[in-house]
């Protein structure tokens, strides 16, 4: 289960050994990508909550965390002894749309708590919404849709759209398309895992489009932004933050410089919470915090501040007090739409090198209080 | 589609087929000499974009990280010949998918527990990053043309190692006849990690060439291991003309698939449709293309005598 010896996986295990004789009120149960392709993704979900548990020093609440490997039917496995054996109160910490479908409905059926620290989609926010389900990260759709707004501002007429063919690939395109004002110069689906990227790239030359939109996350996006580079096309792109996080920018270089996407969160925004937070992260783990160790960060917060105002013993105050999402989060302004889902502000942010690491700074707003596109579909009965 | 962007597809698609050949003459080998199904060849590939990352980190030099990720990957094929590969070889094949998957795994974790989970970055050298102007007017990667050549130069190396050497007449031996050739007085061991080496050195070097422009990540040779086998499958095992004729066909067919067919669709129905349903089609175009070639030629292209 733990693989590093990093400071906050021994504040986990001490807290865990305290909870032995202290007995701890409150268990949480993390269930993120800790190996295999994605797992830094879940690495820094999971620093980034540590760390906000930690600063809170309570030794009332135990984490326990386990690795999914990316797998929905290991999530699964892992969700039943959560809730069985461990007999957790709330879970959290899914990284991938398709585990989070895999766990959340069930678990919540259940009786416990989720709080999504990054996956999203549609269908558990619209029909599939439940009351003790949270995004504290953002719906799905959220920085296709704001990348398409902000094509209009940039006054792209003619964008060429790519993403995976996959449902959050396909979810990307529509959510682009939603705002999107101009022409399509192309619509490509991609393989899933796609590594050579010299085919699209071509037809994105030959398409005469005036930019391009890719949602490309992890390694595929690392290996189209250097082919694209090296190609010599200079339409600029666009696209939501998950090609442009801290963990990814490094591996990519300078072929990133410059370009323009998509984020609910910049570590250079400009909020107490937000300065202390990547000042602490930073101090901890000796590198900058990433988009998903932000939303990690905030979830813990969310979750803390709740525990702070009712007990979770008694699940309508504490889901009134988690709705409320009374606490500092690093995003600034930050509450809950109807179906639970964050109402926030989506900036545009840039590329940059500083200091010798590359980076990103805000350089606009696409979209003001977005909440999301499904709040009508869900009928919470509460 | 104009003749320009056709043309580029056509070097798209042998480009990435010269690569697979890299990937698939290793596994070809060792299958067919030592009769092995090793699935953590796809491991020696990612060992070689690791090391080239590594080194051209420290030294600055692209041609010193291809060299080392060569030579790394060849010393990790070794090693693991020696441990673990060697007591496999009288087994049956279910035992030596077990290992190996294992060995994917160990190398995968501990790659990870040396490296750290985050992607390592490997970039093309500048006397090598930019465009090229071809004939006809065609842009295209001054690198992608040099993993073209570089692709075709390992494979004419390959074909005069196994044809016109000393070695490579033992290796051909191998294939064909274990017993008689240990009973020839050959070192059939020292032939065995010599081979495995080989195809490792092949998998790291085909790594770093391709990691370089493409994602250093754990878990980054699981997918070019599919496709590799697709390709000996469709070449006939054992034969390395059959790894070349089936890693190009491969290569091709996974690039011009991807492009016809949602343009074909386009034709019958609506673009967001034809993008998906093409897009999938097109991924499947290489196991039909197998499917295909095996109801022609049981044994592969350049497969030997039916079994």
């Amino acid at each position: 289960m733990m693989r590093s010896a990093r400071p906050a996986l021994f504040a986990a295990a001490a807290l865990a050994a305290l909870a032995g004789t202290a007995a701890a009120q409150t268990k949480v149960g993390m269930i993120t990508t800790l190996s295999g392709g994605g797992a830094s993704l879940g690495v820094d979900t999971r620093d980034g909550f540590m760390l906000a548990i930690e600063q809170a020093g309570r030794d009332d609440i135990e984490v326990v965390i386990e690795d999914d490997e990316r797998a929905p039917d290991r999530a699964v496995q892992i969700a039943d002894r959560m809730i069985q054996s461990d007999r957790v109160d709330v879970l959290t910490g899914i990284v991938w749309s398709n585990l989070a479908m895999a766990v959340v409905p069930s678990g919540t059926a259940q009786g416990k708590f989720y709080l999504s620290t990054n996956a999203a989609p549609a269908q558990l926010a619209g029909r599939g919404c439940h009351p003790n389900y949270f995004a504290v990260s953002y719906q799905n759709d959220n920085l296709h849709e704001a990348a398409g707004a902000w094509a209009n501002q940039a006054g792209y007429a003619d964008t060429f759209i790519m993403a995976p063919n996959y449902p959050a690939g396909q979810d990307a395109l529509t959510g682009f398309k939603r705002f999107y004002e101009g022409d399509l110069a192309g619509e490509v689906y991609t393989d899933l895992g796609q590594t050579d990227y010299a085919a699209q790239i071509a037809e994105i030359r030959a398409s005469g489009a005036d930019s391009v939109f890719f949602f490309l996350p992890g390694g595929m996006g690392i290996s189209f932004l250097k082919q694209y580079a090296d190609a010599g096309v200079d339409l600029p792109l666009i696209g939501p933050a998950f090609s442009f996080d801290q963990g990814i920018l490094q591996a990519i270089g300078a072929a990133a410089l410059g370009i323009r996407n998509t984020s609910q969160w910049s570590k250079d925004l400009d909020n107490e919470a937000n300065r202390a937070f990547v000042a602490a992260f930073e101090a901890e783990y000796d590198r900058l915090p990433s988009l998903y160790a932000a939303q990690g960060f905030d979830t813990a917060n969310l979750l803390l501040s709740a525990l702070d105002k009712a007990d979770i013993g008694d699940p309508e105050a504490f889901r009134a007090a988690l709705r409320e999402a009374d606490f500092d989060s690093v995003r600034g302004d930050f509450t809950f739409a109807p179906n639970q889902h964050p109402v926030q502000d989506i900036y545009v942010r840039e590329v940059i090198e500083e200091d010798g690491v590359f980076t990103n700074r805000i350089v606009g707003t696409a979209m003001e209080d977005r909440a999301n596109a499904y709040v009508d579909d869900c009928t919470m009965t509460q | 589609m104009s003749a320009a962007l056709i043309a580029e597809q056509v070097l798209n698609g042998l480009q990435s087929g010269v690569m697979l050949f890299l990937m698939a003459a290793g596994l070809t080998l060792v299958f067919g000499v030592m009769g092995l199904i090793n699935l953590a060849h796809g491991s020696l590939y990612m060992v070689g974009a690791f090391v080239a990352a590594s080194v051209a980190a420290a030294t600055g030099s692209f041609l010193l990280a291809l060299a080392a990720a060569l030579a790394g990957a060849a010393l990790a094929g070794a090693v693991v010949e020696r441990v673990v590969i060697r007591r496999l070889y009288d087994r049956d094949h279910l035992d030596q998918v077990l290992a190996t998957f294992a060995l994917i795994l160990i190398f995968s974790e501990g790659t990870r527990w040396i490296f750290g989970s985050f992607p390592l970055y490997l970039d093309v050298p500048p006397w090598l990053s930019g465009p090229v102007e071809l004939p006809g007017g065609i842009l295209y990667p001054r690198y992608r043309l040099a993993l073209i050549g570089a692709g075709l130069a390992v494979a004419a190396g390959l074909g005069l190692l196994i044809g016109r050497t000393r070695t490579g007449i033992r290796i051909r031996a191998g294939e064909n006849d274990r017993e008689m050739i240990a009973a020839l007085g050959i070192d059939i061991a020292r032939l065995y990690t010599l081979v495995f080496a080989l195809g490792a050195g092949l998998a790291g070097l085909a790594g770093a060439l391709v990691g370089t422009i493409q994602s250093v990540q754990v878990g980054m040779g699981e997918p070019v291991l599919i496709l590799a086998f697709v390709t000996i499958v469709i070449g006939g095992i054992g034969s390395i003309r059959g790894a070349l004729a089936g890693a190009l066909l491969v290569g091709l067919t996974d690039t011009l698939g991807g492009i016809v067919l949602p343009r074909a669709l386009l034709l019958v129905t609506d673009p967001a449709t034809a993008a998906a349903t093409g897009a999938a089609l097109a991924s499947m175009a290489i196991y039909a293309l197998m499917a295909a070639i095996l109801v022609w030629r049981p044994t592969g292209l350049f497969g030997a005598r039916p079994a």
